[in-house]
């Protein structure tokens, strides 16, 4: 492999970690408080609002129902307004983020509602505001199960982000498919292949890492 | 926390009910008419079996239910009725524990306890002290900085209690908070319980199936069946004299004194021709109770008695005793009239040929 088919590698790469690291953090600064909303807001919860609930729920339904590759072109002119163009790389985090956020949102709800309910009335008795509840009870609570859900919004949308050369995005998936399938190259293919295992199982082994950190609900051994 | 004076409050049920919608329409009236006065500074237990409405009733005094009609009172404050922000100020004065603790995991023993004190606001620099007061209270000292998660049941309600005990509350309620727990553990906790009840004058009101809490702790007791009160008192009164079948089933679990099978089989109600013996329960009370009475009436009226079962036991520091026996029917009119002129109760249970 000559020293610049790993320049380009090594560049694709960095394309790939951008896009998807962009697209996480603005996910999740959406999709938590989505999530978080989705959990409390049924009919006699916390936040009560069972319209606005199940307004937001089709939505997030509508949003994940869409295949990637068809969000990305539908989406084009929203795209265009929200990065200046409509083609490249940085272009192609917007349709990554609007497919994050709802699929963020709906494992972070998966999580809240694993909380045990009982932590909810404890707090209340104490006379805990819903905010209060939320910020001191429910996401510490769920942030093992926020910490999983994260991980695997991450191992998506780098499969995701592959897709994204049909808007001009590059990568590692858009590498691919240019060089290893359309140029044949499959030196490059297999290249892109190892590379992508070895990302997802270090997005998964830092995960599942950080979920268990942050859980204190299993016994362990302390130094006793 | 002796400079920290808490005094208890008071509760008052007055003709509360609650009916919850059942799906298909229609209601289910989980509680019914109850009315029950909480007197400040007593710890007072509600008895009953699950689905009785008990853990409903509890969960008025703090609004986690709201009645639907009648009124819960707290401190002079309508429970009931009160706002959301009212009720959080409600709330800061009445502590809560539960049968399955409802610790944070994700919270260290200290940080739980602290929980309260940050919802209501206080200055970081007196948390401190107080949670440690607080810990050290409930005897968790070295435990301060474990999760939950690490700890033994009896551990993990004693940091319930010590964050219930956090905002200093004038009523600290209890939902089955034993009943999770074996019973050696159980008396610890009790034990606790009564002793912050006697340091801090708060009044306690629990809920329990199991009335052996209710005779170790409590000094009053009331008995909810089907979403009504049945019976209500102090608690020796109603444990020496109980009147509703519902607290009679509760106590002969705790009381131990049932007839044996072999002459509860061959008992009838009615007195057989020829020789029989009559069967009578004695309910010793009061300073009376630790006499050797039978010994004396054996003697003063030459009358043979047959101590079928017994126990004596404590409710408080008052004993009380339980005691079957059986003498010749022909003479059993004079053994009561003798038992009865001492001040005891007695029961005719049956007879056996």
């Amino acid at each position: 492999m000559s020293a610049n088919l790993i320049n380009m590698l090594m560049e694709a790469t960095w394309q790939t970690v951008y896009m998807v690291a962009v697209a996480t953090v603005i996910g999740a600064v959406f999709g938590i408080p989505i999530g978080v909303f989705l959990a409390c807001s049924q009919r006699g919860e916390l936040l009560s609002a069972p319209l606005v609930n199940k307004v937001l729920g089709v939505i997030v339904n509508a949003t994940r129902s869409v295949p990637f590759i068809i969000l990305v072109v539908s989406i084009i002119p929203v795209t265009r307004f929200i990065a200046g163009t409509s083609i490249g790389t940085t272009a192609a985090i917007v349709p990554l983020t609007i497919a994050a956020i709802p699929f963020i949102g709906r494992l972070v709800e998966n999580a809240i509602r694993e909380v045990d309910s009982g932590l909810i009335e404890a707090a209340r008795a104490m006379g805990a505001t819903p905010m209060q509840i939320i910020r001191k009870v429910l996401i510490p609570e769920a942030l093992p199960g926020i910490t999983l859900g994260l991980t695997l919004a991450v191992v998506s949308l780098i499969g995701y982000s592959a897709m994204v050369g049909a808007v001009g995005g590059e990568g590692l998936g858009d590498l691919g498919i240019r060089y290893g399938y359309q140029r044949f190259m499959p030196s490059v293919m297999l290249a892109v292949v190892v590379i992508l295992i070895v990302m997802v199982q270090l997005v998964q082994t830092a995960g599942e890492f950080l979920a268990r950190r942050v859980d204190k609900r299993a016994p362990r051994n302390r130094g006793r | 926390m002796a400079e920290n004076q808490i005094t208890g409050a008071g509760i008052t049920f007055e003709n509360v009910g609650k009916a919850f919608p059942q799906k298909g329409g229609g209601t289910v009236n989980a509680l019914e008419n109850v009315s029950l006065t909480v007197e400040p500074g007593t710890i007072t237990g509600i008895i009953g079996r699950s689905g009785a409405g008990k853990s409903t009733l509890l969960r008025m005094v703090n609004g986690l239910e709201q009645p639907t009609s009648g009124t819960v009172t707290v401190a002079g404050h309508d429970v009931g009725r009160a706002g959301a922000a009212e009720l959080r100020r409600i709330r800061r004065d009445v502590g809560m524990i539960f049968q399955h603790f409802n610790l944070l995991s994700s919270r260290t023993v200290y940080e739980n306890v602290a929980l309260p004190l940050e919802i209501a606001g206080t200055p970081a620099r007196e948390i401190k002290g107080r949670v440690d007061d607080l810990v050290a209270r409930v005897g968790l000292e070295q435990l301060a900085k474990r999760y939950p998660a690490e700890l033994s049941g009896g551990q993990k309600q004693r940091v319930g209690i010590a964050r219930a005990l956090a905002t200093q509350p004038k009523v600290l309620l209890s939902d089955e908070a034993t009943s999770a727990l074996d019973p050696e553990t159980t008396q610890t906790v009790l034990d606790l319980l009564a002793d912050i009840n006697r340091d801090l004058g708060l009044t306690i009101l629990l809920i329990t199936h199991e009335m052996a809490v209710v005779r170790d702790i409590a000094s009053h007791v009331a008995v909810i069946d089907g979403g009504r009160i049945v019976e209500q008192g102090a608690t020796y009164d109603i444990f020496t004299a109980p009147q509703h079948a519902t607290t009679r089933s509760f106590l002969s679990g705790v009381t131990g004194v049932t007839l044996p099978r072999f002459i509860a089989d061959q008992m009838s109600a009615t007195r057989p021709t020829g020789p029989a013996r009559e069967v009578i329960r004695i309910t010793f009370v009061g300073e009376n109770a630790t006499d050797p009475l039978l010994a004396r009436m054996s003697e003063e009226l030459g009358l043979q008695v047959n101590i079928l079962a017994g126990a004596i036991e404590e409710i408080g520091t008052r004993p009380f005793g339980n005691l079957l026996i059986s003498v010749d029917a022909t003479r059993a009119d004079e053994a009561r009239a003798y038992l009865q002129n001492h001040d005891q109760r007695t029961e005719v249970l049956g007879y056996v040929g």
